[in-house]
Formats: C-alpha cells, structure tokens, sequence
C-alpha cells in the first residue's frame, strides 16, 4: 500500500443506500485524512445523515465499501466501536441522570480514554456536572453529546449536524471545542447545512445533493472555482431585468435570478456594480435593494444547483 | 488518559443497572405504583372485606309487648317507635325490620326481602317471638366458629394482588423504559458505543430482580403483619416462584416493547395483554368461576400460572411438586418470549 492510502482515516467507495421511495446515497466515494476535518455539506435531504450512518456502522450500505482506520464493519466492530467517537443527530440522553452520570456511563463501556472529570472539563461542563440532563440548555446538551463522543478517546470521530438548532453563542462555543480536538491531531467527518461552520472548520468539503457528491475539496479551492470573489444580489421592479444581459456585463461571471432576487457572481466589485447600475438605468429599471459580498461556499452551491442550502430539497 | 484496572463500580454491567435504579427512583409515580399502590389497594379491600364479629341487627317495634319479647332475642337490638316514626326509621335504613301486632294477636314483619339483613333479621325476630312464647328446640344446637387465617378474603386476595404487581412491574418496568430510549434515539446512540447488548438487556433483568425482592418484601409483610396472612409454604419456593414469573412478565415486557417506536404503541400492547389476565386470571376472585371452555386458555395465562402458585405456597403450604406444572408453564412463558423478544428486537 502506498503511504498516502496508510494514512486515509475514512474511505468510501462506491457507497449505495435506497429506502422504499428514495435513493438516500447514490454512488458515492470519499477520503478523509488522518487529523483532518472533513465536511459534508448540504441542504436537509442530500443524503448526509445516511452516509455518516453508514460509516458508523448503524446501517448497511446496498452497495459499496467503508473502510475506517484500516478496519472494516464486517471484520472489525468491536475495534472498531472502541476507537470511534459518535455524535448522532437528535439524541435524547436520559433526563434522570446527571452529567457526571451520563458520562461515567458513556465511559464504562470504554477500555481506554480521560477520566470522567476531564472530559467534563474538556467541555466546559464542570459547574453542571451534579445537574440534571433536564436541566441543560440546548448547547450545554450538545456539549454533553459531545462529551459522550469522547470519552472514549476517539482516533476519529463523527458529527451529525452538532449546532443545529443553537443560537449564536453556544454554536461559537461548540467550534471551539471542535478545533481544540482538532488541534489534538484526530480526524474529524462533519456534516452540516450551515456553510459558515464548514468553512470555519473543514479542512476539507464535500458538498452533497440528492444522494450524490457534486464538489469536492478545500472550501478555498471551491469559493476559488466560482472565478468570482464576490457576490452582488439585488431586487428591481418590474420584469424587464435580462438574464443574458446581465451576464454580458464587464466584470459578471455569471447571473442567476431566485425568486425575484438576482444574484451576480462577480470577480471585480469596482467595475460590476457601475456597470449593473448604469445597465438598468439605460433600461428604466428602478433598483429596490442592493447588497454585496464575499463568495462562499453558499454561493458554490448555488451556482452548482441553482438553490440554497437553506431550502431543502 | 491511561489504561489502569478498573474498580467494579466503573464496569459497564454495573453502569448500566445503577441508570436503570437511578431511573426508576426518580420516577415518582413509578414508585408509588410499584410499592404503595399495592399497599393500599391490600388494606383497602382487607379492611372492606375483613371478617366482622355477627353485628347486631337494629329494628323497630310499634308495642311494648312485642319489643320487650324481642329484646330477648340474640344480635338483636330493639327501640319502640310509634307506627309513623317505625316505618320512617325502615325507609331511611336505621332500622332494618319493624314488628307489628297482627291479626289475631300475631305478629306482622315489615322488611325488604331482597336486603340479606332483613331477611336475617326476620328468622332472628321470629325465633325470639316463639321463645318468648314458650317454644323450645327439639334438637340440641351448638356453634363451632371458623375464623381462622388462611380462609378469609385477605388470605386469598393477597397472592393476587402479589401476582398482579409482579406482572405490572415487569411489564410497564421493561416496555416503557425501553421504549422510550428507543423513542430518544437513546438506543441508537449506545449501540454506536462499544456497550454490550446482551449487558444491555441484562441490567434490566438485573435491576427487576433486586427491586422484585423490596416489592416482595413490602407486599407479603404488609399481609403477615397487618392481616397476618399466612405464609405456610417454604419461604425459598416462594422466592423461586416470585423470580420465575418477575422473569416472565419481564421477558413478556422485553417482547412487548422489542419494535414498539411510540409510548402509545407500547402502551396499547400492553393493555390488550395485560387486561385478559387482570380479569380471567383470580386475582380478586378465584379463576374457576369462568366456564370450563375457557380454562385452557385461562390456565396458560401466566398470571393464572403465577397466582395459583403463590397461593397453593403461601396458602395451602403445598410444596413445589404440587404446583410443577405452574412453574412449567411459567417457564415456557420466560423461554418463548425472551428468544422471540430477541429475534424482533429493533436497536434504532
């Protein structure tokens, strides 16, 4: 084996998942690296969730391979379940217990790994250690979760959607305590529909939609694929606004028009937006809102599939 | 951060059974249905159904002649009453019969027929009238009374109601609980842990079995010390069988709750098959009251099999063989619903 593929924590080949009505996963193969973060992107419905399942052995594929460490589910689950952390989407722990409780459960059925206190420590948890499950707030739950996934020392470690449904605070909270790992040298498989936690901590993206991976790679090198640094939206009235035209503008790399909302990738600012004023004052346009900014990997999935992450599928 | 030699408390299989005592010791009801209800539901049906001393029977007569007469008579208790305030007091229940003169210098009785103590009252009336008249009996008679424990309705409701939390506790105690884990995606989540399964499933066992001997305990010393209710069998085959069906209401629990995604769901199943046996299997009244086409059906319920044992132990002292094939059945039950409970059983 070449040393490049001994240090591949994840992979996945030719991965396939149908339920009764949809094709979950649709042929997909991914490589993490040991001590990277990966991420899977996407809207609600890509196929995320059963992937990462798949991985963590809670589902079999139809078709396809997953390798994790060197190992494999069918030859390997007891080694395997000792050496992954799992954080899962939606898990209630049980409300009786306390945090100190829960965590010294988690760790019992571990061989190796911190003691209870440190791991409470680890995320911040000390004041609420003799609390109530019951009694946490959303983020001090995901952290707990959190805590549960690691207790075990994981080499790698999975994370469903972990600040879903956080406010702003806890979520920041939350990244630290992912980078800290991070900075740990273990690897990380993320998934999120958020792209600025993808962008904060991936080292590298996979972006999914309807089962399928539909771009792959650093979320600099995806932005940087755009051929545009930024992004102008507007509204204008009326329906005399061209696509065509727009697209033809110095400077637009390409236009893309959303339920009444235009939006222009753009490499150079400074020349697009005279340009697309001057545009639709020479076609008696009145411009209603007007807005800017630096591509992301939003954008890179706009521009892929002509809609927002946010939406769904 | 190292690998160092673990004290027993920090072993998975006790991890796990401490959650299932933390659990449940929270749970506030649970308690209350597991220990007290039990306890009141004994003393209340022990205290309505307690064998009374013969109670002396209050009624009326209208003539001095006739109450003075009847004053004679035993457990009887006897106000002269004008005719007006007789029948007020015979409507309204403080009397029970009023004796009035009749025709011919009889006796005439006012009571309802269709109450036990009137009728009681009237055979007691009359024997005083006769004797106060100078009859006598022609055959000597005397009373042997029974009143000993073991043959009362304390004695024989006892083991039911042991049987019935024996069943309720195993049944709710497993079907809920996991159900619910199932339901948080709790049992997703240990099963993407190195925990074992079958430890999983075990400190549930574990956990029922040390909370059946305080649920024992609490029950079968309630009735020996408050009704003294008899325990005449060997206490060792009592335990036996109190483990056998706590172990096959918990494996029926285990199977009940195997793929049940709701509370609802599990809480439907567990009625329809709890609410035969709460009705046909003698916990308040004996099981041989249904007709005989029912008993095959009625005997292989594990309630019937659990209570018929408990009493012929505790009651009629009989030793294990007398009741092997209750225990049989009882262990048919454990064997059939466990590996079926466990073939079913859905982890996610």
């Amino acid at each position: 084996m070449p040393p490049s593929e001994l240090a591949l924590s994840l992979s996945v080949r030719g991965l396939r998942k149908a339920y009764a009505d949809v094709v979950a996963v649709d042929g997909i193969d991914l490589e993490a690296r040991a001590g990277e973060c990966f991420g899977l992107l996407g809207p609600n419905g890509a196929g995320k969730t059963t992937t990462i399942e798949i991985c963590e052995g809670l589902l079999e594929p139809d078709a396809g391979s997953v390798e994790l460490l060197g190992l494999r589910w069918e030859t390997d689950a007891a080694q395997l379940r000792q050496r992954l952390g799992v954080q899962l989407q939606e898990t209630q722990l049980s409300e009786k217990l306390t945090v100190e409780e829960t965590l010294r459960l988690f760790r019992s059925f571990y061989l190796r790994g911190p003691e209870v206190a440190e791991v409470i420590a680890m995320v911040q948890l000390e004041e609420k250690s003799r609390a109530r499950v019951g009694q946490l707030s959303g983020g001090q739950r995901q952290r707990l979760a959190m805590a549960c996934a690691l207790v075990g020392e994981p080499d790698l470690l999975f994370l469903d959607e972990p600040t879903t449904g956080l406010d702003p605070q806890a979520r920041r909270q939350l990244w630290d305590l992912i980078e800290r790992f991070k900075t740990a040298g273990r690897t990380i498989i993320l998934t999120t529909h958020y792209m600025d936690e993808a962008e904060r901590l991936c080292d590298r993206v996979a972006i999914m939609d309807h089962g399928k991976i539909i771009a792959l790679g650093t979320p600099r090198e995806l932005v940087a694929a755009l051929g545009a640094d930024h992004v102008v939206e507007f509204a204008a009235e009326g329906s005399g606004v061209d696509l065509g035209a727009l697209e033809g503008l110095e400077g637009v790399r390409k236009a893309h028009a959303e339920d009444g909302f235009y939006s222009l990738q753009v490499a150079q600012l400074h020349v697009a937006v005279p340009a697309l004023l001057a545009e639709l004052a020479s076609r008696g346009i009145p411009l209603t809102e007007l807005r800017t900014h630096s591509a992301t990997l939003e954008d890179v999935f706009v521009s892929l599939t002509g809609r927002h992450l946010r939406d769904g599928d | 951060m190292e690998t160092k030699p673990r004290s027993w408390a920090d072993r998975s299989l006790v991890q796990l059974t401490l959650v299932r005592f933390r659990e449940f010791w929270r749970e506030r009801e649970a308690i209350f249905w597991v220990f007290v209800f039990p306890i009141l539901l004994a003393a209340g049906l022990g205290i309505a159904f307690r064998n009374r001393p013969a109670e002396v029977l209050k009624i009326g007569a209208t003539q001095t002649e006739l109450a003075s007469a009847l004053s004679k008579g035993k457990s009887l208790s006897v106000s002269l009453l004008d005719r007006a305030a007789g029948e007020q007091a015979l409507r309204t229940g403080r009397i029970v019969l009023l004796a009035l003169p009749g025709p011919s210098g009889g006796v005439t009785y006012r009571y309802d027929d269709t109450n036990p103590d009137g009728r009681t009252a009237r055979l007691l009336a009359e024997q005083a009238i006769q004797r106060a008249a100078g009859v006598r009996d022609r055959v000597a008679e005397s009373d042997d009374l029974v009143r000993e424990p073991g043959s009362r309705y304390i004695d024989f409701l006892l083991p039911g109601l042991l049987g019935m939390n024996l069943m309720g506790s195993g049944i709710w105690g497993l079907g809920f609980a996991i159900v619910d884990a199932r339901r948080k995606k709790l049992l997703k989540r240990l099963i993407a842990s190195p925990m074992s399964r079958a430890e999983y499933l075990l400190s549930f066992l574990l956990s029922r079995l040390a909370m059946l001997i305080v649920e024992v305990a609490v029950l079968v010393g309630f009735g020996a010390l408050i009704f003294g209710v008899p325990l005449r069998g060997p206490l060792w085959q009592l335990a036996l069988v109190c483990l056998l069906a706590s172990l096959a209401f918990s494996a029926l629990g285990l199977l009940l709750a195997s793929r049940a995604r709701t509370i609802e769901a599990v809480s439907g199943l567990m009625n329809f098959v709890m609410l035969p046996m709460w009705i046909f299997s003698g916990v308040f009244f004996s099981a041989e009251r249904f007709p005989a086409k029912l008993q095959p059906f009625i005997q292989a319920l594990p309630l019937t099999a659990a209570i018929n044992a408990l009493r012929a132990n505790m009651l009629e002292g009989a030793g294990l063989f007398h009741f092997a094939g209750e225990m049989a059945i009882l262990t048919a039950w454990i064997a059939v619903c466990f590996f079926t409970a466990l073939k079913l059983f859905r982890w996610r």
